[in-house]
């Protein structure tokens, strides 16, 4: 039974790939990258990978296609169908692809206990779990406790993601001054999406708390609660518009909190550090070793959540000022070498109305 | 409660088939390799972005197959369970997906600049715009200052 | 004697549910233009989700995943019929027509002006959202 699931699923999911690299409209490719991300969270769920999943359904199929669809936005819809090199890579792709089945032979059975991979350090932490760390869910304890310093440099990499769209795609006029916007603040009038949004955004933040404080027992945990946060915020600002949501968290605020998760992080390691354990043992914040565990693992925690949710609203706000500062329509900047289908289309059109 | 064992004695059958024991590995090259094809081939960079996705994709779900025991559950220690899934590639791959957003966030910033300053994010326009600049700014001598 | 009749009738629902996921599915790709398969993708949205999720309730006892259920209905009651609708109004932003009736009464015949310029879409429903 399981069996046909894993066949059933890992099918659709090569359907979905093989129509994502045919199709020609990218608008619809970034649709299908999303169900791509909820397939595979599907999948996850029949492996028994419920943190990953949850995971892999917030930014697979939530934060994914938006950052494309917004993308699309500002750079055009269309793709220009461009084959010259699809035998090059076929020819590259195929061999490498049957030289990979070959290797797989050497591979265990799926599924068998007496893995390698099931062998060493796994039951370990299995067994020792409960009595050291002292909290139900294994992810979060190898995640946050044996595995704490990998999980540091996780929030640091999303820090540094976050820093660099914030220099790639910042202005000093747009974005602190939004009294010269050229454009209106574009925001919903209708009724319908401004009572539902109003309705949803209360749960939705309830959501995440609860997903934060809960992933020590279930499934959940920093980045999920972040993640979710981040869409609350994210949904009041495409419904009311991006000065509203600006109003609520400011650009400065965001950038703020971004950062003060990593330090909350770092602060629990020096602080371990100073009371003369190593650095990120958390025994050494309370008397009673497991508490000291669970003291850490809740502070570490709330700082990888602070950070991720700071970062996706970052990369919202930024992606979204960009719409706001172009002029209707792709670039049709006069230097720019060729035009695609699109921006022909686009500018014909507009001159056809104007 | 008892301390839970994470392996037991495999109750397959005799016959292995392969079948069943490596689809889900053939799967994944198939999705690694169409991932690949897709940033090769294409020209668009936000489809090539998004083939990048696809092979990353296809690299979680590699490593949660290898974590799988039959019959195991989520790695969520309960009263009555005594077989889990080995939590250590769930560790990985979580990681791997955030970290793998936030690169796909930077690319997507940086495809936004392409367009800006190119006019346009297919990669044959894109060469042939740096192709005339070369052109039309001849190289200077070596020490001379622009 | 309760047991397998809460059983059978969560089997039942389930399996009306799977079957109108099937029909609406089925709907969205063969029907002829757009505003009739937005009506396949609600019934999928809505009646399908609150089939296999009240047949998945009744299986679930007295316990937190009845609760988180209810929930999880709760929440699509809400966004479905919302999804709908907000796909009604960026259609009805991009002037998009019902499609003419032909003299050959042919729901698929070209005369439907269903292909409104797509590379305007995008800009102009994430920029404007909303213009009235």
């Amino acid at each position: 039974m399981e069996l046909l699931l894993d066949i059933a699923l890992l099918a659709l999911l090569l359907i979905t790939a093989i129509s994502i690299a045919g199709i020609k409209d990218l608008l619809a490719a970034a649709m299908l990258a999303g169900i791509y991300g909820l397939l595979s969270a599907g999948f996850f769920m029949t492996m028994g990978a419920v943190d990953v999943a949850f995971t892999e359904a917030a930014v697979g199929a939530g934060i994914s296609p938006l950052l494309i669809v917004l993308t699309l936005a500002l750079c055009g819809r269309q793709q220009r169908g461009d084959r010259q090199r699809a035998m090059l890579a076929l020819f590259l792709v195929l061999p490498v692809g049957a030289l990979l089945i070959v290797a797989t032979h050497d591979m265990p059975a799926f599924g068998a206990a007496d893995a390698p991979a099931q062998m060493h350090v796994a039951p370990h932490y299995i067994q020792q779990s409960m009595a050291e760390i002292g909290i139900p869910n294994i992810v979060t304890s190898v995640l946050a406790s044996y595995r704490g310093y990998d999980t540091f440099g996780e929030v640091v990499v999303i820090f540094t993601a976050g820093l660099g769209v914030l220099s790639l795609l910042m202005r000093s006029q747009g974005i602190d001054e939004p009294t010269v916007e050229p454009a209106p603040n574009a925001q919903s009038r209708d009724i319908v999406l401004r009572v539902i949004a109003k309705v949803l955004i209360a749960p939705i933040m309830l959501y995440a708390l609860y997903v934060q404080f809960h992933g020590e027992y279930g499934p959940g945990g920093g980045f999920q609660a972040g993640v979710i946060f981040a869409v609350g915020f994210i949904l009041y600002g495409l419904v009311f518009g991006l000065d509203a949501v600006r109003r609520v968290a400011s650009h400065g605020l965001v950038q703020f909190l971004s950062a003060v998760g990593v330090l909350i992080y770092g602060s629990v390691g020096l602080l371990s550090l100073a009371s003369g354990k190593s650095f990120l043992d958390y025994s050494a914040l309370a008397s009673n070793p497991v508490s000291g565990q669970h003291i850490g693992i809740i502070a570490i925690e709330l700082g990888v959540g602070i950070t991720v949710a700071a970062v996706m609203i970052m990369i919202f706000y930024l992606f979204a000022a960009q719409l706001r500062l172009q002029p209707r329509g792709p670039s049709l900047t006069p230097d720019h070498q060729g035009t695609d289908a699109g921006t022909a289309h686009l500018a014909s059109q507009q001159q056809g109305a104007g | 409660m008892p301390a839970p064992r994470i392996w037991r004695h495999s109750n397959r059958g005799p016959v292995n088939v392969l079948l069943a024991s490596h689809y889900n590995y053939w799967i994944v090259i198939a999705l690694m390799m169409i991932g690949l094809y897709m940033v090769i081939a294409q020209g668009n960079l936000v489809k090539k972005i998004i083939g990048l996705n696809i092979f990353q994709t296809s690299v979680f779900i590699f490593y949660i197959s290898v974590g799988k025991v039959d019959g195991a559950g989520a790695p969520i220690l309960s009263a009555g369970e005594t077989l889990y899934s080995n939590p250590l590639p769930h560790v990985l791959i979580l990681t791997a997906i955030v970290v793998g957003i936030a690169t796909t966030a930077l690319a997507l910033a940086l495809t936004i600049r392409i367009k800006r300053a190119y006019g346009s994010i297919e990669e044959r326009d894109i060469q042939a715009a740096e192709d005339k600049q070369d052109r039309a700014t001849p190289p200077l001598p070596v020490g001379q200052e622009q | 004697m309760i047991d397998s009749l809460l059983s059978g009738i969560s089997g039942l629902l389930l399996g009306l549910g799977c079957f109108f996921m099937l029909t609406g599915a089925i709907g969205v790709l063969r029907f002829p233009d757009f505003y009739t398969r937005m009506h396949a993708a609600g019934v999928t949205d809505t009646l399908a989700t609150f089939l296999i999720i009240t047949g998945l309730m009744l299986t679930a006892g007295w316990s937190l995943a009845l609760f988180k259920l209810g929930l999880i209905l709760l929440f699509i009651f809400f966004t479905s019929p919302t999804a709908s609708h907000a796909l009604a109004r960026s259609a009805q932003h991009c002037e998009l027509k019902l499609p003419e009736q032909s003299s050959a009464s042919d729901p698929r015949s070209p005369t439907s002006t269903e292909s409104p310029p797509p590379p305007a879409m995008p800009t102009e429903t994430i920029t404007t959202l909303e213009r009235d």
